[in-house]
């Protein structure tokens, strides 16, 4: 166990931590304020004009101060466009975790609270599910889906679709972390303590074991968030994910990558490293959680 | 000269950045060969810790700070690692709490015995699995042959701690450090395995720095003891001279703390609080907060070991004896 | 016996083990055989055995965290084994545990008084929240704790104030009888005298009754009133604890008694040859300690003796005592 005084501690005595927080908050803040601080909305088609496509960053010659990273094909400023784009990448990520956790929590801890029969249908199942590619599950999925509506239909319903899709690919992930730390817990004296006592089954689940499985559930989330936007950046590069109207960095990068040949190459670099940056500073974050609140790793200090 | 004299050990530890805390705070001994001495402590005493330190095994990132551990005039502390292995497992040989910090679970009892043997003994195989069926058999296990072949999770807890013993005797060592060698054990088991190790300590002139928590097991094995509390030595002399007249406080109340002593449903003596950890120590004795004789020298100076009790106020004979 | 306060009647435990799968043979551990005692309102009944003997189990078969295969378990006259959740929430009430590990026993993540406050909520759910705090504050001071401890998480007390804790759970709804599972093995020394002190302070003031489950015979013997002596999950001796002590009938309780170590020394000093445990899935027929008996007959491998009483009162199951 460690407190919240002590998690502080360890945090701020570590440049790496302190550097890839630093990172994530001034991206998230980017994204949540795109609104206000991006110099266009590049969702307001008044607002663009097609004589500003293709102009090169600001300090480039035919250069505009307006635009300072330069815009793409459709005139959209591309420094906007990765404001905006980033936080679409943050909300498809974070809104697939959350799908992945609570799936895969709940199913979790009933395989490994009830064992049995259960357990056993439910980790097939996860082993099924974590044998196909999640890109391979998302790209049937939303191939079909593309085919069966209409595009406009399609742009709307895009962002929910990614979220549920890659959701319900990844929960395995959950599901057998959650399920092991249950094994281990539910052994324990305090397990028996609340039995000795009466509560429920349902009771000794939710109030006892689930708050000591929850901390593995942290480690990994932060690691799937980043899983979940690269998986979405693929798939957006393969045209099936965001439509380029509500693009996130994945189909920003895609849209520029037709015209790195014609020289217009920062359509495709500039989101590119935003989104390296961002998958990065997540991973290095997850890294140090891991190291900090799994006890086995951990020494010195009780 | 003493076979093994220990003098003025500190184990110390890194705490934060910069600062250090000390396991061992200073703790030294002299062993003779074929004496049986028994370490008793609770946890957190220090008494593993010593152990680990005779034979440099002390973990990173804590380290012997200060002090001597000289075995048969040689320093240990100033040997290379190349010449440690020399000695340990060899001259100097362990037994563990757990058989299976010593066995490798997926090797035979025999690849085991006879590659121990060989990493000292220049022998052929055959010659060192003949000697190694001579070492179960002394130490009484049944069918011994047939054993060389079997796998330690094969054996019940008792025997595979008879094989650690068999394994920790092949070199034929001066000097056995047991720690804890039979808390994980059941009581039957227990006495056997204790008997067992009295009867080859004796028969073979073997000393034995025995490692435990049970007043008990030291007074039936050992011919001196010596009580640890808080990474120091409280009190260290004969065994029976301390069990029936223990000098420091804290060697008394442990003993009366025992049920053994209370009568039927008496109340047990107790001592209160806890042994503080090593990182919280009070300034002075680090007993005195526990301690009914404390007075305030006790919580200014730390008291040194003289005439084998380390109190400022030790208890007297007619004291001692009730 | 309709004064007793817990009783059992032929209870068994079975645990199937995990079978080959082309084996048409289920192989079947017999955790507990026919286990008939009845415990007296205000005593400490005591059961004592090696480590897969079914003392456990038997705690944890009267609580009711292990349901008995066969055989019935009554409570104040009544039977509870077979009884629904809401019938038997009053008596939830009146029986609750302390268990052996006060690491584990309480829940990381929940402070002291969370932990406390919990059995009351549930099974006294007519209580307000201040009857609530007023009962958790009433049930620390009585086992020695602080008051200020309530907001403390269990990872900032020491060993000895967790099982404090752990008691002061099992208390905090007034239950008249308590189990308790090895609850002073995993502590120092000097702190198991604390803890036994205050179980036997609370079943002075609290009018209590214990079954106290353990391996030592030392604690027994201090704190005992009766004794089961358990080997393999059957009762092989159960005696008033004095009379066990004086003249135990069993040969396999002689050899427990003879294990332990003695503070005056002696009884380590002869070899013992190693005693092995039968399979106690493929049992034998006779008695289960027949292969480990000094006075081991032919009968007793093709007979099991049953539990008889003897002249003294004192019930055993060997065909050779009296």
């Amino acid at each position: 166990m460690i407190t919240l005084k002590g998690f502080i501690r360890r945090f701020l005595s570590d440049p790496v931590a302190i550097g890839a927080g630093a990172v994530l908050l001034l991206l998230v803040l980017m994204a949540a304020l795109a609104p206000f601080l991006a110099p266009q909305n590049p969702y307001d088609l008044m607002q663009l004009s097609i004589m500003d496509s293709e102009m090169p960053p600001a300090w480039h010659p035919g250069g505009d101060d307006r635009f300072l990273l330069g815009t793409d094909a459709q005139g959209r400023g591309v420094l906007s466009t990765i404001m905006y784009g980033t936080g679409i990448s943050l909300l498809i990520g974070i809104g697939a975790v959350i799908v992945q956790g609570v799936l895969g929590v709940t199913l979790g801890l009933i395989a490994g609270y009830k064992g049995g029969w259960i357990d056993a249908f439910l980790m097939r199942l996860a082993d099924i599910q974590m044998s196909l590619s999640t890109l391979m599950i998302a790209i049937i999925a939303l191939a079909i889906f593309q085919a069966a509506f209409d595009a406009n239909t399609y742009a709307d319903y895009a962002l929910y679709m990614l979220i549920v899709i890659i959701g319900v690919a990844e929960w395995p992930k959950f599901a057998r972390t959650v399920r092991s730390s249950v094994l281990g817990e539910r052994n324990k004296e305090y397990v028996d303590a609340a039995r000795v006592i009466g509560l429920s089954q349902r009771r000794i689940m939710v109030t006892h074991i689930l708050p000591n499985t929850l901390t593995p559930v942290l480690v990994i989330s932060t690691i799937q968030v980043a899983e979940a936007i690269m998986t979405e950046a693929a798939l957006s590069f393969l045209g099936l994910g965001m439509p380029t109207d509500r693009p996130s960095l994945g189909s920003l990068i895609r849209s520029g990558f037709e015209f790195i040949f014609s020289g217009s190459w920062w359509i495709t670099l500039y989101p590119a490293i935003v989104l390296v940056v961002l998958i990065l500073a997540l991973n290095l974050m997850g890294d140090w959680l891991r190291d900090v609140l799994n006890p086995k790793l951990r020494r010195g200090d009780e | 000269m003493a076979m093994l004299e220990i003098s003025d050990l500190h184990v110390a530890f890194p705490k934060g950045r910069t600062g250090e805390v000390e396991a061992l705070r200073g703790v030294s001994l002299t062993l003779e060969k074929g004496q049986r001495l028994g370490v008793v402590g609770e946890s957190g005493a220090g008494k593993s810790m010593l152990a680990f330190a005779i034979l440099n095994l002390i973990a990173e990132p804590g380290r012997v700070s200060e002090g001597s551990i000289v075995f048969h005039g040689e320093n240990l502390l100033d040997l290379s690692e190349r010449d440690i292995r020399r000695i340990r497992g060899n001259r100097i040989s362990m037994i563990f709490q757990d058989p299976m910090v010593t066995l490798n679970p997926v090797l035979t009892i025999g690849t085991q015995m006879v590659e121990t043997l060989k990493a000292h003994r220049r022998i052929s195989t055959a010659e060192a699995r003949r000697l190694c069926i001579a070492k179960l058999k002394e130490v009484a296990i049944p069918s011994a042959e047939g054993r060389l072949d079997a796998y330690p999770h094969e054996l019940s807890g008792g025997l595979r701690q008879r094989v650690v013993i068999a394994i920790a005797l092949l070199t034929d060592p001066e000097l056995i450090i047991a720690d804890e060698p039979t808390t994980a054990l059941d009581v039957t088991i227990q006495a056997e395995i204790m008997a067992l190790i009295l009867k080859l300590c004796r028969e073979n002139d073997v000393a034995l720095i025995l490692i435990t928590h049970d007043l008990g097991v030291v007074a039936e094995v050992t011919e001196r003891i010596m009580i640890m509390y808080a990474g120091v030595c409280v009190e260290t002399g004969p065994t029976q001279q301390i069990i029936r007249t223990p000098r420091h406080p804290y060697s008394a109340g442990l003993l009366k703390a025992l049920p053994q002593f209370a009568g039927r449903g008496a109340r047990l003596y107790q001592i209160p609080g806890s042994m503080p950890p090593i990182t919280a120590l009070p300034p002075g004795c680090a007993y005195h907060p526990r301690c009914e004789r404390a007075t305030g020298r006790c919580s200014a100076q730390i008291p040194p070991l003289e005439h084998g009790c380390a109190c400022f106020h030790p208890l007297d004979q007619t004291e001692a004896a009730s | 016996m309709t004064d007793a306060i817990v009783e059992t009647k032929g209870v068994e435990v079975r645990f199937p083990l995990p079978a080959h799968f082309l084996s048409r043979k289920k192989p079947v551990l017999h955790a507990l055989n026919t286990v008939d005692i009845a415990i007296r309102p205000g005593e400490s009944f005591c059961v004592v055995g090696e480590s897969g003997c079914g003392k456990t189990t038997l705690g944890r078969t009267i609580i009711g965290l292990q349901r008995p295969t066969a055989g019935e378990i009554y409570f104040k006259g009544q039977r509870i084994d077979t009884m629904d959740e809401a019938t038997r929430k009053p008596i939830r009430r009146e029986m609750q545990m302390v268990f052996q590990n006060p690491y584990a026993s309480l829940n990381p993540r929940r402070n002291v008084f969370e932990t406390l406050a919990e059995p009351v909520r549930h099974l006294m759910s007519e209580r307000s929240g201040a009857e609530v705090r007023a009962q958790v504050e009433d049930v620390l001071e009585a086992t020695g704790c602080d008051p200020s401890w309530q907001r403390k998480l269990p990872h900032e007390f020491s060993g000895g104030q967790r099982q404090r804790i752990a008691i002061a759970r099992a208390l905090v709804t007034n239950p008249a009888f308590i189990v308790a599972d090895e609850p002073i093995s995993a502590l120092d020394v000097s702190i198991q005298a604390q803890i036994l002190n205050l179980l036997n302070d609370l079943q002075a003031e609290r009018g209590l009754t214990y079954l106290f489950i353990t391996h030592d015979l030392s604690v027994v013997e201090h704190f005992g009133t009766r004794v089961a002596v358990m080997y393999l999950g059957r009762v092989m001796e159960l005696a008033e604890t004095e009379t066990l002590f004086s003249s135990p009938k069993h040969p396999y309780t002689r050899l427990l008694l003879d294990a332990i170590p003695r503070i005056e020394g002696g009884s380590f000093d002869t070899p013992r040859e190693p005693g092995e445990l039968p399979d106690p899935v493929n049992m034998p027929p006779g008695c289960p300690f027949a292969p480990r008996c000094p006075m081991v007959e032919a009968r007793c491998r093709a007979e099991r003796p049953e539990l008889r009483r003897l002249a003294n009162g004192t019930h055993a199951a060997c065909h050779f005592a009296e």
